[in-house]
């Protein structure tokens, strides 16, 4: 069939732009040392019979570009083909240029899974870059246990999952959810929480999570209410009614998609007024990337707990900013997930370069303990669970449509997808 | 009552019956590598769905809009039972409550629901795939039918089907899945159905179930059951006042196309390896309709192609352009409506056949008998 | 659950939930009318329907945008005029589609619901490649953001009432329109006996036409209302259609009266039902009534004729 591979060196981003990015990446992952193919035999690197040449290596980009999801996967997509970009840019891995085959989810599980094994078996690609909902992750994973597949997976997601053939590069529940929990408890007192969400696993994991926390490990604090609406809902009035009667401390929602944009509409519609924090609004599904649906003055003065923001302030992210922009457009907001996805490329070459070798088993093996030192969220590293250490950020949501780091944890906080005492 | 064989099957059908057959078991398999074959068994899947809609639809004027609650509903059976025999209690040691599947573990539950406790016996589980479908439709047929609802209510009702169970699966997570659907099947019986002989084997077995789906709705269509349902498409009342149960008739042919559906979907969850409520919704249930409709909506055989050809354009366009498969389907949909009413099979008995009629010298007076207009 | 609440919280809440439902009546007539128009009249089922809308609600982006940069100083007006512009842009929109599609399947209603499928894959595919897969966000003039108090615990959301006020208007325009005015009377009479229309001279074609160029340009009106309390993006558009099918068939074909009964009904049932549950059970148990309902009563609430 007609492979859409594509080279990465033709395409329309500026040097400017690579130049910009790889700078602050180069300088801090490894030293300069340029390493050539001819130093890394194509029989030596690759003995499973991968997609490698010996000046090319061929990746797999797997995310909905149409249906319901392409609203979010498109920021992953572009982080991905930027970092891959930017790979390329400094000599690319062992020596070779990544290049990449798309392939469309559409939204739907089954054709991501069909997809996933045509690039796995068809196209025999090094590793993939994919999949967002917990559904389509899911529907491929036995196909990349199956084959032996390598998986970059960017969302935050419910945890519950720990294959050795997926590296998890957002954060898992608890990441997200206890220090955010905490930081209100703490700084806000408060005392009482609504919880919300979309219905399905993993808001209603995130929930169970956040129940177990405030009930067990928050002093004196109760929730008062737990609910869940269809996925695509667009009335909310009826659950602000009864916030209302309710009176939380804590409107802690976990809603997702369309029914986002709604939601905060009529939140501030009714008369919430989400700066006044009477009752604060924590979410954790509402990235940059949802406000721009949502208008900034909808959502105005309500936190949400992430690990990144676009207004972090370090040098990484200032040009991963700046690269974005160039790459895509000024008028792009980078949120937590697209992130995440713009360290895939990353991981996976950093464990790569480690293994001196492509093939899957070798790399899986390298990968734990692999950090990044320039990463836009600051530092990551791999833990043995193949998700990652990272630090936990709450931000308060301005009218522009950015958030205000107002908390991040001191320390990295350890991935533990199966947590003990949350089930 | 004795029937020869002709009049169940002209010569022309069985050679469309022994051309399907040849491109299904021998073409397909020689040309494609195990992945496309296993790709062209998950579009043979829908082809079930297909043939059930051509006899409600294309004969009996039935449009469903809720196929998909039927394909779920047996690709559902058929995933409890590969999910539970899949969740050992060694497979599932680090879960809290180990033997139960792990979306209930996950979910609290303690116990396996009563409910999924049948599922552990595949015999029951297969009946339940044909059943659980036939009993559905059932109710829905007599609630429906008997009060002469047709139509537009009718297909929108169906709809609104679809709509309460994908809400309904979603919701209940705990027992169904949720929207992951019902994943990580592995064996069936203790055979590895996740291997390449196995999605081999698995084609064949759905070949096999397709030529029975078909022969069973060609013997429908040519009984006197399938000359009635024709009449009522086009006249109800007089088929009516003739004495005729009409109601009854719509009742065995809309569950006879969920039985259809259902087998479909068991057939899915055996090959895709899992079952989720994305095949239950509108939109997948309208794109059955399509798949008909491509088909040509009178004919069975029609069917079977127009799934395998719209699915293989809906892989191929969307490995070539994926950002503009939808325009194409877009373009497909009105394309069948406006200028193919018939379909492939339309255009088959309209330009192709009579070719090859001349070509054979045959009299053209069979043709005028297979032609049926849209309607 | 209320033993903890005062009368007087009680009283207030059942207010504003009595208002929510409300404001979910309007919602439901402003998405059905348009529908309701077609079916009825026309016996045209329009699944890209809720395309229609999204159109009406890019619009009012477009508008939007337009009014911030160029004439800011009106920005608190620009939303009626989005509405006008998205009734015309969806009514035109509406006109070509009649004559390109619909007029050539009158005979097959079945087989238009196939098409408007395929033209609203298309629209979705059009809309995406035009304003990019994610949402757009519409900024809405401060006027309409916010509540009033009435009391200290009710308080009534500006953009519900405004909601209210034009799923009245525009019920009262679509009356007035059928049964007032000459276009009203042809299409009645079209309904009743087309023959016999086009015998004393009625031009069917052309109001058929205008049917349906205007009960699209009305779903146009209603998607430019609910870029206020909903999101626009290419595929919001599907997230009205069941909703708006079991409105329009609940109430019974050709009774723009039935419609807005239906739709009353079902939104204070949900409504009610979403106070008491949790949302997704609420929705499930209302669209099982709606549907249990109907097959006990399968020509719905106000019906005319339906027996096929």
């Amino acid at each position: 069939m007609s492979d859409k591979s594509k080279s990465i060196t033709n395409t329309q981003v500026s040097r400017r732009a690579v130049l910009a990015g790889g700078a602050a990446l180069t300088a801090s992952l490894f030293a300069p040392k340029h390493l050539r193919a001819a130093d890394f035999p194509t029989e030596a690197v690759n003995t499973t019979g991968l997609a490698v040449t010996d000046d090319t290596v061929t990746i797999g980009i797997l995310h909905s570009v149409t249906g319901t999801m392409a609203i979010s996967e498109t920021g992953s997509v572009q982080a991905e083909k930027l970092a891959i970009e930017q790979i390329n840019a400094q000599g690319g891995i062992l020596g070779r240029k990544i290049e990449y085959i798309q392939e469309d989810g559409a939204s739907d599980w089954p054709t991501f899974a069909e997809k996933a094994k045509k690039l796995l078996v068809n196209d025999k690609v090094a590793s993939v870059m994919g999949c967002w909902t917990s559904a389509s992750r899911k529907a491929v994973l036995p196909v990349f246990e199956q084959y032996n597949g390598f998986l970059y997976y960017p969302t935050f997601y419910e945890g519950l999952e720990e294959s050795p053939n997926v590296i998890y590069t957002g954060q898992e529940a608890t990441q997200q959810i206890i220090a955010g929990l905490d930081w209100v408890a703490k700084e806000k007192g408060a005392k009482s929480f609504y919880l919300l969400g979309s219905d399905y696993i993993w808001p209603r994991t995130s929930n169970k999570i956040a129940r177990k926390h405030i009930e067990n490990f928050l002093d004196g604090a109760k929730v008062v209410g737990e609910e869940y609406y269809p996925l695509g809902h667009t009335q909310f009035n009826s659950v602000i009614n009864k916030i209302r009667l309710k009176k939380p401390d804590v409107i802690y929602a976990i809603v997702v998609g369309g029914s986002n944009v709604a939601f905060y509409k009529q939140l501030k519609a009714a008369g919430i007024d989400m700066t006044k924090e009477s009752p604060i609004v924590l979410t954790i599904s509402v990235t940059e990337d949802e406000i721009r649906g949502i208008g900034g003055e909808n959502i105005e003065g309500a936190y949400a707990c992430m690990k990144y923001f676009q207004s972090l302030e370090n040098e990484n992210n200032a040009a991963f900013v700046s690269a974005f922009k160039e790459m895509w457009g000024d008028d792009m907001v980078i949120g937590d997930v697209t992130q995440a996805a713009y360290l895939g490329p990353w991981l996976w070459k950093a464990a790569v370069e480690k293994a001196g070798s492509f093939d899957v088993d070798k790399v899986r093996a390298a990968t734990p303990g692999i950090e990044l030192t320039s990463a836009p969220e600051g530092y990551v590293k791999v833990h043995e669970n193949h998700h990652l250490w990272s630090k936990t950020r709450v931000g308060k949501a301005k009218l522009d449509g950015q958030y205000e780091v107002v908390f991040e944890t001191a320390d990295l906080v350890e991935p533990d997808p199966f947590p003990e005492g949350y089930q | 009552m004795k029937r020869s064989f002709s009049s169940f099957m002209t010569r022309q059908d069985m050679v469309g019956f022994a051309i399907l057959a040849v491109v299904i078991f021998v073409l397909l398999p020689i040309s494609l590598d195990t992945f496309r074959l296993n790709l062209f068994g998950k579009y043979l899947t829908y082809a079930f769905v297909a043939i059930g809609l051509v006899l409600c639809w294309g004969a009996g004027g039935i449009l469903s809009l809720g196929q998909g609650v039927f394909f779920g509903l047996g690709g559902y059976c058929m995933a409890m039972f590969l999910k539970l025999e899949a969740s050992t209690p060694e497979n599932t040691s680090i879960q809290s409550t180990p033997g139960i599947p792990d979306f209930m573990d996950w979910n609290q539950l303690t116990a396996l629901p009563a409910w999924w406790e049948p599922f552990h016996s595949l015999a029951f589980a297969l009946f339940a795939v044909v059943a659980v479908p036939v009993f559905f439709a059932f109710i829905i047929g007599v609630a429906m039918f008997r009060r002469r609802v047709g139509g537009v209510y009718f297909a929108i009702i169906t709809q609104a089907f679809a709509a309460i169970l994908t809400i309904l699966i979603i919701g209940q997570q705990g027992y169904t899945g949720g929207v992951n659907g019902i994943t990580d099947l592995r064996t069936l019986k203790g055979w590895d159905i996740r291997t390449d002989e196995a999605k081999e084997i698995l084609y064949y077995v759905n070949g096999v179930m397709l030529f029975v789906v078909l022969f069973a709705a060609q013997f429908i269509r040519k009984s006197k059951l399938g000359r009635l349902l024709i009449a009522m498409r086009d006249q109800e009342d007089r088929v009516r006042f003739s004495g005729y149960d009409v109601a009854a008739f719509k009742i065995f042919v809309f569950c006879a196309g969920a039985a259809f559906a259902g087998i479909g979907g068991a057939m899915f969850t055996l090959q895709v390896g899992f079952m989720s409520p994305t095949l239950v919704g509108i939109v997948p249930s309208i794109e059955m309709v399509i798949f008909c409709a491509v088909g040509g909506r009178i004919s069975i055989l029609g069917a079977v192609y127009g799934a395998l050809l719209v699915n293989w354009a809906k892989t191929t366009f969307s490995e070539s352009f994926p950002e503009l498969w939808l325009l194409g389907l877009g373009a497909l949909f009105i394309a069948v409506v406006m200028v193919f009413p018939n379909g492939l099979a339309g255009v088959y008995s309209e330009h192709v056949a009579p070719r090859i009629n001349r070509l054979f010298n045959k009299s053209a007076a069979d043709m005028a008998g297979a032609k049926t207009p849209a309607e | 659950m209320f033993s903890d609440y005062s009368m007087g919280e009680l009283g207030a809440i059942f207010a504003m939930q009595g208002f929510a439902g409300l404001i979910l009546f309007s919602v439901f007539v402003l998405m059905a009318l348009g529908l309701a128009i077609i079916f009825g009249q026309m016996g045209v089922i329009n699944m890209a329907h809720g395309e229609f809308m999204i159109l009406g609600a890019y619009v009012t982006y477009l508008t939007s945008n337009f009014f911030s940069a160029y004439i800011p100083a009106l920005f608190g007006m620009y939303f009626f005029v989005a509405m006008a512009l998205a009734f015309l842009a969806s009514g035109a929109l509406g006109l070509f589609v009649e004559w390109a599609m619909i007029r050539h399947l009158y005979k097959r209603p079945l087989d238009t619901l196939l098409a408007t499928w395929g033209l609203s894959l298309i629209l979705q595919q059009i809309y995406r490649s035009v304003f990019g897969a994610r949402e757009v966000g519409v900024t809405i003039p401060d006027w309409m953001i916010g509540s009033l108090p009435v009391t200290d615990m009710i308080e009534v959301p500006i953009n519900g009432i405004f909601v209210m006020v034009l799923a009245v208007g525009i019920s009262m325009a679509v009356y007035y329109m059928m049964f007032r005015s000459v276009w009203g009377r042809q299409v009645r009479a079209i309904n009743q006996n087309r023959v016999m229309a086009g015998a004393v001279g009625i031009n069917t074609e052309w109001t058929d036409r205008l049917t349906f160029g205007i009960g699209c340009g009305v779903a146009g009106v209603a998607g430019s209302a609910f870029t206020m309390i909903g999101s626009t993006g290419p595929t919001a558009g599907q997230l009205y259609i069941v909703d708006t099918f079991l409105v329009v068939v609940f109430g019974g074909a050709a009774s723009l009266l039935g419609t807005i009964a239906s739709a009353f009904s079902i939104s204070q049932a949900q409504s009610i039902m979403e106070f008491f549950l949790s949302g997704s059970m609420a929705k499930v148990l209302t669209l099982l009534t709606v549907v249990g309902i109907l097959m006990l009563r399968p020509q719905g609430l106000f019906a005319l004729k339906l027996r096929k």
